[in-house]
C-alpha cells in the first residue's frame, strides 16, 4: 500500500503559480469539456452555463497535483474551485452557492464576468 | 473496503459530540454518501471552515489513494 509522498515543494510552487495567475481556476478530473466525475461535472457544468472564463486544471494528469492541491487547501477532494486567489470550495459549497445566488455576489464583487440571466435560470430550474 | 453509515457517524460524532447528524446512502454500494451535520460550533464558521472541519473528524478517510469514502455530499449548518 503506497502512502502518500509528502507534496514536493515544486508542485506547491506550481499550483500558487496557476491559483495566482488566473482569475478563475477549477482543479477537477477530466476537463470542462469531458468531466470524468460527476462532482467535477456538476461544478464545470455551473461554469460553463454562466459563462465563467476559467482555467481547468486535470488532476487525474499529475499525481503530484492531485495530492498537492488536497494539502494546499487542506481540502481533502476535488474539484476544487479558486476565484482570484482564494479557495472558494468543493461541489456541495459551489452548488449550494449557485441556487443562493452567493457565487452571482462572489463573481460580481470580484469583477468576474458571467451571464447573471442564465444563473438565475439555473435557480428557476431547481425550484 | 466500503464503510457503513454506523463508521461515518461514529467518526463524526467523536468530533462533533453534540451534533444532530444525518447520514444517507446515496447508491447502495456503501461509497456514495450524503452527510448533515448540524451543529452549535458551526454558528461562528463559514462553509468552507464548517466542511473542512467535517472533513478533518473522518480522519483520511475520503478520496485519498486507500480512500474507503469515494462520494460524501456534505451539508453543514448551525440549528435554526
Amino acid at each position: 500500500m503506497t502512502t502518500p509522498q509528502p507534496t514536493s515543494t515544486a508542485a506547491l510552487d506550481r499550483i500558487r503559480e496557476t491559483v495566482a495567475g488566473n482569475d478563475v481556476v477549477l482543479y477537477m478530473k477530466g476537463t470542462r469539456d469531458m468531466p470524468q466525475c460527476g462532482f467535477s461535472r456538476n461544478v464545470a457544468g455551473v461554469l460553463n452555463f454562466i459563462g465563467v472564463d476559467y482555467k481547468d486544471v486535470n488532476v487525474l494528469e499529475d499525481a503530484d497535483i492531485r495530492q498537492g492541491i488536497k494539502d494546499y487547501s487542506d481540502w481533502p477532494t476535488i474539484p476544487q474551485l479558486y476565484v482570484k486567489g482564494e479557495f472558494v470550495g468543493g461541489c456541495d459549497i459551489i452548488i449550494e452557492m449557485t441556487l443562493s445566488g452567493e457565487l452571482d455576489s462572489l463573481f460580481a464583487g470580484k469583477g468576474i464576468a458571467f451571464d447573471s440571466a442564465a444563473a438565475a435560470k439555473i435557480r428557476e430550474a431547481n425550484g | 473496503m466500503a464503510m457503513e453509515a454506523r463508521d461515518i457517524e461514529t467518526l463524526i460524532r467523536a468530533a462533533f459530540p453534540q451534533a444532530r447528524i444525518t447520514i444517507t446512502d446515496l447508491a447502495g454500494d456503501g461509497n456514495h454518501w450524503a452527510a448533515e451535520v448540524i451543529d452549535e460550533s458551526f454558528r461562528t464558521m463559514n462553509r468552507v471552515q464548517q466542511q473542512r472541519a467535517v472533513y478533518a473528524s473522518l480522519k483520511g478517510k475520503m478520496d485519498g489513494p486507500h480512500g474507503e469514502l469515494h462520494a460524501l455530499a456534505l451539508t453543514t449548518k448551525a440549528p435554526e
